[in-house]
């Protein structure tokens, strides 16, 4: 038998498949084609103080090998959440993850802290990088001190395992990575999308209604492998990889490249069996390299 | 009702106009599920990444046969058009919640109206085999620029009459579907599927005659499933998704 587990803080894995916030929904939208215990882990969709309607309709756009979306953070807030999302997913045998998003640090706090008292939740993601709301998101994500003041804020009521979400729209994604380990995140992931555009030329209009959007979906890859690659270099907290994964090789791409973890977004939506197949290759591959346990394989690319 | 991913193969192409082609396709190994009209499906095709929404147009359940009606929109839809008979396409399905075809309102005799617009003339052939096979009566409403981009009127003169527009005048009442001679006539129930100015004007029609109205949105969508909340249309509940709470609307609903 091939052990898949990873730990991520003090997080445990059953493999480290996840899916990514805002692709999977709360995971029953899949229900009826995977087995959801069979998954790592999987975060649910963006969750906010307040209700959140989101952007106006067109929010997406697909692209070469991609799309661009701007949803907005559209969901019914943390109350909501705890109240008649959490009781209907928290028996599932796997890590569920919440997603954190804020316009600022408070609000940031206050769903931290909520999320805290729910016994079967053991890891936050913050998310100090969505491109597709006006205040906050992405501009917490993109300075060093943006993200060190969230980072610091939240891991002072928040215990249990603290990821926070990378955004790619930088000069130096390491620099970012630094200032939230320093700040004691026990994770970071990435990335989320990229900053990006698509324009309809006969009616000479941008396609979003948000005119710009996070691009998504295989294009992304190379882009995030590379990022994923430096920042496990510059950090010494497991990193979690994503941004265009698949397929299995795709995600051993990532784990080779440093990856603790990995998760799967846009891929869900043309492939919605994808975890599976890859929780099965990655079995598969660690039995074909003669390894007993994947953290074997985690940076292990021979440069 | 659990959405299935099932592997199809294409058992014929028949082009109804230059860029509308009827499309049979046959489950390889499974029995087709059973599919509410104004339902969907989300086929992967190989020329785009992310699946394409198509309409149920007709189930075949004796032969075992789905049928979509595609208009050729852009690369996926072009792809579909052009894929060979005996190619092999990945469906998902049974999607969304399709129109409503009985409960208290649907005594027998009740008086319904189809109305279609272009390609979105699609869903509403099996809606009418339904709708009579419950007892209601039928009538097709369909429109289309001109006689020769008229669809499926042959296959629906077999289950219900049909009233025809066209824009230009080369057959049936000369004008939009609002203009047909056929809303002098007291209705009880209007489905409507089209082109969204088409849909408008055919739910301020009803608003005023004060008919019932349902109509199916054709949102661009990603997954088909209620996880990405990108196929949101803006209803008296806020935001929800088409895919899922769709894609068939009640006006009363709609912030139209
Ligand atoms: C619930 C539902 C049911 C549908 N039923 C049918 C049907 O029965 N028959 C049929 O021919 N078409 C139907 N459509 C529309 C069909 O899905 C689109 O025409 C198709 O996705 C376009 O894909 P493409 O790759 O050919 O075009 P693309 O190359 O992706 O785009 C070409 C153009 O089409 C537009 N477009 C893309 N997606 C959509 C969309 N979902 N709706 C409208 N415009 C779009 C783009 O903005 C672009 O301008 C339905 C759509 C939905 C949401
Ligand atoms: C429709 C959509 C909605 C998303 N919503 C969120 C979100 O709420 N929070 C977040 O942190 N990331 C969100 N993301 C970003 C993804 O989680 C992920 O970082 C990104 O899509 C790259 O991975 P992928 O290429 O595998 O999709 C969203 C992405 C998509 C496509
Ligand atoms: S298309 Fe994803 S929610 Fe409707």
């Amino acid at each position: 038998m091939v052990d898949l587990n990873v730990k991520i803080g003090e997080l445990e894995l059953k493999n480290p498949v996840m899916t990514a916030s805002g692709t999977f929904g709360y995971g029953s939208e899949f229900a009826d084609f995977i087995d959801l215990n069979r998954l790592g882990g999987f975060v649910v969709k963006g969750t906010t103080l307040h209700h959140r309607e989101g952007n106006d309709y067109p929010r997406m756009a697909e692209t070469p090998m991609g799309m661009l979306n701007a949803v907005g953070l559209q969901n019914k807030g943390v109350d909501y959440f705890i109240n008649h999302i959490y009781p209907e997913i928290k028996d599932i045998d796997s890590q569920i993850i919440v997603n954190v998003s804020g316009a600022s640090v408070a609000d940031y706090v206050a769903v931290a802290e909520k999320i805290a008292t729910l016994d079967k939740i053991n890891a936050i993601e913050v998310n100090i990088s969505c491109p597709n709301v006006k205040q906050g998101g992405m501009a917490f994500g993109t300075t060093t001190s943006g993200a060190s003041e969230v980072t610091k804020a939240i891991r002072q009521v928040y215990p249990k395992t603290l990821i926070v979400k990378l955004s790619p729209n930088v000069t130096d994604i390491t620099e970012i990575a630094r200032a939230v380990e320093s700040e004691g995140a026990d994770s970071v992931s990435l990335i989320n999308t990229l900053l990006g555009m698509a324009v309809d030329v006969e009616r000479q209009r941008p396609i979003l209604s948000t005119v710009t959007g996070g691009l998504s979906g295989p294009a992304v890859k190379p882009v995030a492998v590379r990022m994923v690659w430096q920042v496990s270099h510059a950090v010494k907290i497991p990193v979690i990889g994503l941004g265009g994964i698949s397929c299995g090789a795709d995600a051993m791409e990532f784990i080779l490249a440093g990856a603790s973890a990995i998760q799967v977004g846009t891929a869900n939506f043309f492939n919605p069996r994808v975890t599976m197949e890859i929780i099965d290759y990655l079995a598969d591959y660690c039995k074909r390299h003669g390894v007993c346990s994947i953290n074997e394989l985690i940076g292990a690319l021979k440069v | 009702m659990k959405k299935q991913l099932i592997d199809f193969i294409i058992t014929s192409t028949v082009m109804q106009t230059p860029s509308c082609g009827l499309i049979a396709l046959k489950p390889i190994n499974d029995t087709l599920p059973e599919i509410v009209p104004g339902q969907f499906v989300e086929l992967s095709i190989d020329a785009v990444m992310l699946r394409r929404p198509i309409s149920v147009c007709d189930v075949d359940y004796e032969n075992n046969i789905l049928f979509l009606l595609v208009r050729n929109a852009g690369k996926g839809t072009s792809r579909l058009l052009h894929l060979p008979v005996g190619s092999k396409v990945n469906i998902m399905l049974p999607l969304g919640n399709g129109f409503s075809t009985n409960g208290i309102s649907f005594k027998p005799g009740v008086r319904t109206l189809l109305v279609g617009g272009g390609v979105g003339t699609a869903p509403m052939l099996y809606l009418g085999k339904k709708l009579k096979e419950n007892g209601a009566t039928v009538t097709f409403l369909t429109g289309a620029k001109s006689s020769a981009e008229l669809l499926l009127v042959d296959a629906m003169k077999k289950v219900a009459p049909v009233a025809i527009t066209t824009d230009d005048g080369s057959e049936g009442d000369k004008g939009f579907v609002v203009n047909s001679g056929i809303w002098n006539q007291p209705w009880d129930h209007v489905y409507c599927c089209g082109p969204s100015p088409m849909m408008k004007a055919v739910a301020a029609l009803c608003k005023e005659k004060q008919v019932p109205c349902e109509v199916s949105l054709e949102n661009m969508m990603a997954c088909g499933l209620g996880a990405c909340l990108c196929c949101v249309e803006k209803t008296v509940r806020g935001n929800v998704c088409v895919c899922s709470e769709g894609p068939v609307f009640d006006i009363k609903d709609l912030t139209w």
